[in-house]
């Protein structure tokens, strides 16, 4: 088996802010391989998004501190490295994929510029990916915009050649973000991290760039973190799937081990809480209690005080990940037992 | 409860001071009739018509042609006095809680705005003004040591609810929910659709529920109508829609709408 991709080992974030310091990521534990698309999902705050900028080593430090952990990129760890090979990886073997379309892309430049732009700049470290003929200016710029033209042939925007010439007004949400996606992977990437990539969008647009996100990966066997909410998405494109509660990764494994049998009480209740086919109004449960503050949060596991299942032993320690069968690890004191309980 | 009998709006568009602008058909005929007590639901994509429909309804604008009954009468021909005691029974959940509560203002104030604003018809003093917001947030389910706090100190679930508690303090009759979930998370979501489908019953509501999401309509209406570039394409129950659309539009909506219980078997891959 080759190496893992992406190993984030116990990550330990805080973000210090006015209130005092925020502990927000509190041992993260995820391995991404070539090839897999990892869902990484919770609710809003619990650390989804600033995992995946600290992957793209994207959160200014300070505020932020990496008091503990590891992330290894393809063997090469990625906390301390010095911003310009960080900078050399990023936008080449690290692509990412933002929610909001309408502000990504810079206003006040052409749509081919801005792609033009990060394949020259991905070229300075790879030079052939700009093909064998690119020497001199002139033609680098040349080979960089046709490759700019063949990205936007690919996901699948019309007209290509025009769009180069167009600005991000003139485009809709789902252009933009199909703009996104090829600047995106106009590097050719290893590792693409997609944080709500569709969540702006309508369901049809978002059903294309799904499936769009798919052919690629496979086409070009990246590994793919993709950050959502949205467990239907999931669903639909996930080899494998993470979900977070309040800077734990709370269960991970196989896509179909983990929604057909959820061994987490919070992966179980955001289930739960999914208006599915066949559930009678006012049957849906919803989660009660709130998100604990992170400036306080509680000790132990995390999810304790509005666990169903919580014992005292939960609030001592932080519980270790479990195997639960093939493919499929809960951190939960009493993950065996939630099945005989439900 | 509500009509709408081929109403049109049509907008002037893209002119400059040199260029006749086109006109855009935001609303073409739709005709649509939804019974008292009934949950109707309206989906579409962005750039549809929902929020058009939902200014009509509210007449906040006018129009262009077709007629809009409410209990029978025409809306378009009420007076001053008449239009305010008719919005006093219409009101709205918007979509963003986090934009559509007044930042400087306390839930006391929100709430009892709109009281104020409908004094005629609500008829309460200023201690019963607060005492109807006290009833009100336990009705959706917060409490009177809420009364005097501000929006910020509200999760995003909390503000919806208190959004909630403003458009029923006049009492109303017919409720228009312009996607008052797609804000939130799916354990929130879950609970403030309980929230909506208790009031509901409790109170004998009409709801105008617009969406994007299939799920959540079909967890909350009894009827829905699908609408494409300001034309109705499809009406008919939930169950019937989604079970068996009819148009090729809804066909593709029910196809594309991301099912948590129906896992997608991946497509094979292209290339590979």
């Amino acid at each position: 088996m080759e190496p893992p991709l992406l190993e984030i080992r116990d990550l330990q974030l805080t973000l210090e802010g006015f209130d005092g310091v925020a502990r927000v990521l509190n041992g993260v534990d995820l391995t991404l391989r070539r090839g897999e698309i990892w869902g990484l999902v919770g609710e809003t705050g619990c650390g989804k998004s600033v995992t995946g900028l600290s992957v793209a080593r994207l959160l200014p430090t300070p505020p932020a501190r990496y008091p503990k952990g590891s992330i290894r990129f393809d063997g090469t760890e990625l906390l301390g490295l010095p911003e310009a090979r960080v900078r050399s990886l990023r936008g080449r073997r690290i692509g990412m994929i933002f929610q909001d379309p309408t502000t990504n892309l810079n206003p006040s430049f052409r749509i081919g510029e801005q792609l033009v732009d990060v394949a020259l700049a991905a070229a300075r470290s790879s030079p052939e990916l700009l093909g064998p003929d690119a020497n001199g200016w002139r033609a680098r710029r040349r080979a960089a915009r046709d490759r700019a033209a063949a990205m936007l042939a690919r996901v699948g925007l019309p007209e290509p050649e025009a769009h180069l010439d167009a600005w991000p007004h003139q485009l809709s949400g789902g252009m933009r973000q199909r703009v996104l996606i090829a600047m995106a992977l106009i590097g050719r990437p290893d590792l693409l991290i997609a944080d709500e990539p569709t969540t702006a969008l309508d369901v049809s647009v978002q059903a294309q760039v799904l499936q769009l996100l798919l052919g690629m990966v496979r086409e070009l066997r990246m590994g793919v973190l993709l950050i959502t909410h949205n467990l239907a998405v999931v669903a639909q494109i996930c080899t494998h799937l993470a979900v977070m509660y309040a800077g734990n990764v709370v269960e991970r494994g196989e896509v179909g081990a983990v929604l057909d049998r959820p061994g987490h009480p919070y992966t179980r209740a955001l289930l739960a809480a999914i208006p599915v086919q066949g559930v009678a109004r006012g049957a849906l449960r919803g989660l009660p209690g709130a998100v604990p503050s992170l400036l306080a949060p509680p000790s132990g596991c995390r999810f304790a005080p509005r666990c169903p299942l919580a014992r005292p032993a939960c609030s001592r320690e932080l519980p270790a990940f479990v195997r639960l069968g093939p493919g499929q690890e809960v951190a939960c004191l009493r993950a065996g037992e939630v099945e005989a309980a439900a | 409860m509500l009509e709408l009998q081929a109403v049109s709006k049509v907008y002037a568009s893209g002119g400059g001071p040199f260029r006749r602008g086109r006109p855009v058909v935001a609303l073409d005929r739709v005709s649509l009739a939804i019974a008292r007590g009934e949950s109707f639901g309206l989906v579409g994509e962005s750039g549809s018509g929902k929020t058009t429909l939902t200014r009509l309804v509210l007449r906040l604008e006018e129009p262009s042609s077709g007629r809009i009954l409410l209990e029978g009468e025409d809306m378009a021909k009420l007076g001053r006095a008449a239009l305010r005691r008719l919005r006093s029974r219409v009101q709205i959940v918007f979509q963003d809680p986090y934009a559509s509560l007044n930042p400087r203002m306390t839930v006391h104030d929100i709430v009892t705005e709109p009281m104020l604003v409908h004094r005629d018809a609500v008829g309460l003093d200023r201690r019963g003004r607060t005492g109807r917001a006290v009833e009100l947030l336990s009705l959706v389910g917060l409490g009177a040591e809420h009364l005097y706090r501000y929006p910020h100190e509200f999760s995003g679930g909390q503000r919806q609810r208190i959004g909630i508690a403003r458009a029923l303090a006049t009492g109303p009759e017919l409720l228009l929910l312009d996607e008052p979930t797609s804000a939130l998370d799916v354990s929130v979501q879950a609970q403030v659709l309980n929230l909506l489908c208790d009031l509901q019953a409790r109170l004998g509501l009409t709801y105008l529920f617009i969406s994007h999401d299939l799920a959540v309509i079909r967890y909350t209406c009894d009827r829905l109508a699908v609408i494409r570039a300001g034309r109705i394409v499809e009406e008919g129950s939930c169950a019937r829609v989604l079970e068996r659309p009819e148009s090729a539009y809804a066909r593709e909506l029910v196809r594309t709408m991301p099912d948590f219980g129906r896992r997608a078997t991946p497509e094979p891959a292209p290339g590979t």
